[in-house]
């Protein structure tokens, strides 16, 4: 007897709804095997993880501000994706995004907020959406697969931070340690509450609303919707596929560019190497989890920032801090095979009788 | 059976589609040894009957025998260990691997260590036995399409496959490799290897065939000794249909042209010349047919006109302006509706619902629309009183395009086509696939067109259609028009042999009579 996979004629809406939950639980399933191999008890870390991230007001504040970049990145991403384009550069057009505020930050270190921080924001996103462009462009025009342009140009930007803060950028009072001299205060953005929650959780959900009410409701969500459902009929209604492809993939870097400039004024306060642990990689995770649905992005970028502030208080009892790229990870693969359940089925078949090579017809 | 060694039978084979019986009742019987043509139109049924040969589909009812014994087939490798192997009109090969590498790929042995050299010799073999000149050590992408189909063909006979069938197969090839292939496919057929040959090209089926079957419309009508028939026969039982009843066509005002093209040459796909210099005219209040067998240049010439393929030579003019090569949104708003022949793949978005369909090329009217923001209320409005007057049965707005039948689908796509601003309807095969009613549903709705003073561009493979609609008829063959004729002259004959490539000035040429 062996195993076969075959299509399914039609996938059930209520699996396709409860797939992700399925996803994260089997993913936790996984992870705690692992961790339990290597001498833990899942149960504690994964108490530890919930304690740290969600049990108190300050655990959850600071999920909240973990949340807030993997959120305007995963949205960028989820719009790229609506078109079926695969940004896989939101970490690229963060990074840029976060250069190009610290640029304006430390050019006016004497200006008043009303104007630097503005000036912040707009440079902020004209960045992302440049290094958006830069795949874009030969993406309409050419067909060059933007998932390998995309990713590339991560790289390209990530080193370019950290020649800045090594060379040019460094801050002389701080002699060896690859930091740029601290913003004025001018430049910090405001944070709320008390808390290090910032305006950023702002301009993400402003963003998420927009986003949800620009895809339902315009003429250009509508195009958006189309081309990403079928290109060929897209075409055929006289849309402008090429265009779109530019302008979504412009927007979606523009989100990440946001994230970048909010992470390195709210949080950093000054230009360093390590203002990201992955949020741009993280955000692609999120944007397939939440099926490409802008409020569903902001649910599982909350999970997703308490899966890395609990993995913090999880390095308490010397759990490593990979685990939690781990289990981001897991979701990922498990919400990929769920997909893949999601349209085929498993099939037993009895192997061949007699060498006919001819299989026996048993209907699962 | 009896006497007659048949290497497949396919006996009251059915498969049903949603909205679409793909194969009703079909029997098929292959004589071993011999070469069997499968002759028909485009979504008559040849493609599903043969994936449920080679295992890629389930029949629904039926039974399929291999050299007498009754099988099941559930994949293609089942298929193949049973000796039916496909050569696919798109060919699957691996372009970075070599010949040999491509051949052996996929198949179980050997088991672990990869030895090419065995393989190269046995495909050294197999390629001068049939006559398939190829280097082994090639890689595929260094070939020729001709080249590649060897491959392909040779992928088959190296995994033991005696009955072959070939989709389309010269539909790729310059004219010199189809006499090789058809030397070949002699060979094969000497050595007692059976084809089954499938092709809408009624020349190749009378000089290559032993036996022919015709389906159309998801039946097989005709099955006869190839030297029993001639090209035109063939001809009218592909393309013949009977029509609930001839519907009225009152007297109309025939105005200026809305549609001029002229010399129109264009490139197909696969690089090839599709138009050959097209000359065309449709008038205001006119039902223009263009008759002909399918992939001859009929989609290409609909998609030059409305603007989703480029021109390389000639023009396409829209009420008395030069609009070749402009953008398929400039083409619309010109007054040009296109009921294109793909209607789930090109036309409608499957997966969305009727709203956002019948809404695709409105959407930008002001009317539709508040500043930058579609009015839902609006577009609803305005989809409700489609879907009341062309009575698109549906559960809802709401519901998913895919989820509608042939007929309704079909409904839904003429009732935004014909209700914009428009001039001319370009529409290709529109009643492709439909049952009885749908049929005379769009019939209706192309003839009120007509009546309300619209021209129509109609292309079709069904003649009976074009003469009840048209008045006028021209044929295309090879990407040329072969001729024009009036409703008033209709000659059946000399359309049928147009299709078949003889122009009305070489009549009585004895080319159609060769297979007699």
């Amino acid at each position: 007897m062996k195993l076969v996979l075959e299509k399914r004629e039609t996938v059930s809406s209520f699996y396709r709804f409860i797939s992700p939950l399925l996803a994260i639980i089997m993913a936790l399933v996984l992870g705690a095997a692992f961790l339990a191999a290597s001498g833990f008890s899942p149960l504690k870390v994964y108490y530890y993880m919930w304690w740290g991230a969600f049990s108190d007001w300050y655990g959850i504040s600071e999920t909240l501000v973990t949340s807030i970049p993997i959120m305007l990145c995963a949205l960028g991403v989820a719009l790229a994706a609506k078109m079926l384009l695969w940004n896989v550069g939101a970490e690229g057009q963060f990074h840029m995004g976060a250069f190009a505020a610290a640029w304006v930050a430390l050019s006016m270190p004497d200006a008043p907020a009303w104007q630097v921080m503005p000036l912040m924001v707009l440079a902020g996103m004209a960045a992302g959406a440049i290094w958006a462009l830069l795949p874009a462009v030969p993406r309409a025009y050419l067909g060059v697969n933007e998932i390998i342009t995309t990713l590339l140009l991560n790289y390209v930007a990530i080193y370019w931070v950290e020649y800045l803060v090594h060379g040019p950028w460094r801050d002389p009072v701080n002699l060896n340690f690859p930091l740029s001299a601290p913003f004025s205060s001018a430049a910090r953005l405001p944070s709320l509450f008390g808390t290090r929650i910032h305006l950023g959780l702002v301009f993400a959900l402003v963003a998420a609303g927009l986003i949800w009410f620009a895809l339902g409701r315009t003429k250009w969500g509508y195009e958006v919707t189309v081309i990403g459902e079928n290109p060929r009929a897209a075409r055929y209604a006289g849309m402008n596929i090429e265009r779109n492809i530019v302008l979504t993939m412009c927007l979606a870097g523009a989100l990440a560019g946001l994230g970048g400039m909010a992470e390195v004024s709210a949080i950093a306060g000054r230009m360093t190497r390590q203002l990201s642990p992955g949020y741009g990689y993280s955000a692609i995770i999120v944007a397939w989890l939440a099926k490409v649905n802008p409020w569903a992005v902001v649910l599982v970028s909350v999970l997703f920032g308490g899966l890395l502030v609990g993995g913090y208080s999880a390095q308490v009892i010397g759990v490593s801090a990979a685990s939690v790229n781990m289990l981001q990870g897991l979701m990922l693969f498990c919400v990929l095979a769920t997909e893949a359940l999601g349209r085929y089925r498993v099939r037993a078949v009895h192997a061949a009788v007699g060498g006919s090579g001819e299989e026996a017809s048993i209907d699962g | 059976m009896g006497t007659v060694d048949y290497a497949v039978e396919m006996r009251d084979i059915t498969k049903r589609f949603p909205g679409v019986i793909a194969s009703n009742h079909v029997n098929l019987a292959v004589r071993r040894g011999s070469i069997h043509a499968l002759l028909g139109e485009n979504g008559a049924g040849k493609s599903t009957l043969m994936n449920i040969l080679t295992g890629l589909l389930r029949p629904d009812s039926g039974e399929i025998c291999v050299r007498g014994e009754r099988v099941a087939l559930r994949s293609p490798a089942s298929a193949i260990a049973l000796g039916i192997g496909m050569v696919h009109q798109h060919f699957r090969l691996v372009q970075t691997f070599t010949v040999a590498e491509n051949i052996t790929l996929g198949m179980s042995r050997p088991r672990f260590a990869l030895d090419m050299a065995p393989i190269e010799r046995e495909v050294a073999k197999l390629s001068s036995e049939y006559g398939l000149a190829v280097n082994p050590h090639a890689k595929i992408w260094q070939l020729s399409v001709g080249e590649q189909q060897r491959v392909e063909i040779i992928k088959m006979l190296y995994r033991g496959v005696d009955v072959l069938i070939m989709d389309e197969p010269t539909a790729v090839l310059t004219p010199q490799e189809v006499s090789e292939l058809f030397e070949t496919l002699r060979r094969m057929t000497a050595d007692g290897k059976t084809i089954i040959f499938i092709t809408h090209k009624l020349d190749e089926v009378m000089e290559i065939s032993d036996r022919v079957t015709v389906l159309r419309a998801g039946k097989d009508v005709f099955s006869c000794d190839t030297r029993e028939t001639n090209a035109r026969e063939l001809a009218s039982m592909m393309v013949g249909r009977e029509i609930g009843q001839a519907p009225e066509r009152p007297p109309v005002a025939i105005g200026g042209p809305v549609l001029e093209v002229r010399e129109l040459t264009a490139v197909g796909d696969r690089g090839t010349t599709v138009l050959a210099g097209i000359d065309l005219d449709v008038r205001a209040g006119e039902i223009h047919g263009i008759a002909g067998v399918a992939g001859n240049g009929q989609r290409e010439l609909a998609e030059v006109i409305t603007g989703l393929r480029r021109a390389s030579v000639g023009s396409v003019h829209i009420c008395g302006a030069d609009m070749t090569n402009h953008t398929p949104r400039s083409i619309i708003e010109a007054g040009v509706s296109h009921i294109p022949e793909d209607r789930l793949g090109v036309g409608l978005a499957p997966n969305l619902n009727i709203t956002y369909n019948a809404i695709m090329k409105r959407y930008r009217c002001n009317e539709m629309c508040r500043g930058p923001i579609v009015d839902a209320t609006r577009a609803r409005t305005w989809t409700d009183g489609l879907v009341e007057r062309f009575n698109v049965k549906t559960p809802n707005l709401r519901t998913a395009v895919r989820l509608l039948s042939g007929g309704n689908s079909q409904r839904l796509l003429l009732a935004r086509e014909t209700s914009m601003e428009h001039k001319l309807v370009v529409a290709v095969h529109p009643t492709r696939g439909l049952d009885i009613g749908a049929t005379e549903a769009v019939h209706t709705i192309l003839l009120r067109e007509r009546e309300s003073g619209v021209g129509t561009l109609l292309i079709s493979e069904d003649l009976e259609e074009l003469i009840a609609l048209c008045d006028r008829i021209s044929v295309i063959y090879e990407g040329r028009i072969m001729g024009t004729v009036g409703r008033d002259e209709l000659n059946l004959d000399e359309i049928g042999m147009m299709m078949a490539g003889v122009s009305a000035a070489e009549k009585g040429d004895g080319r159609l009579e060769a297979g007699a």
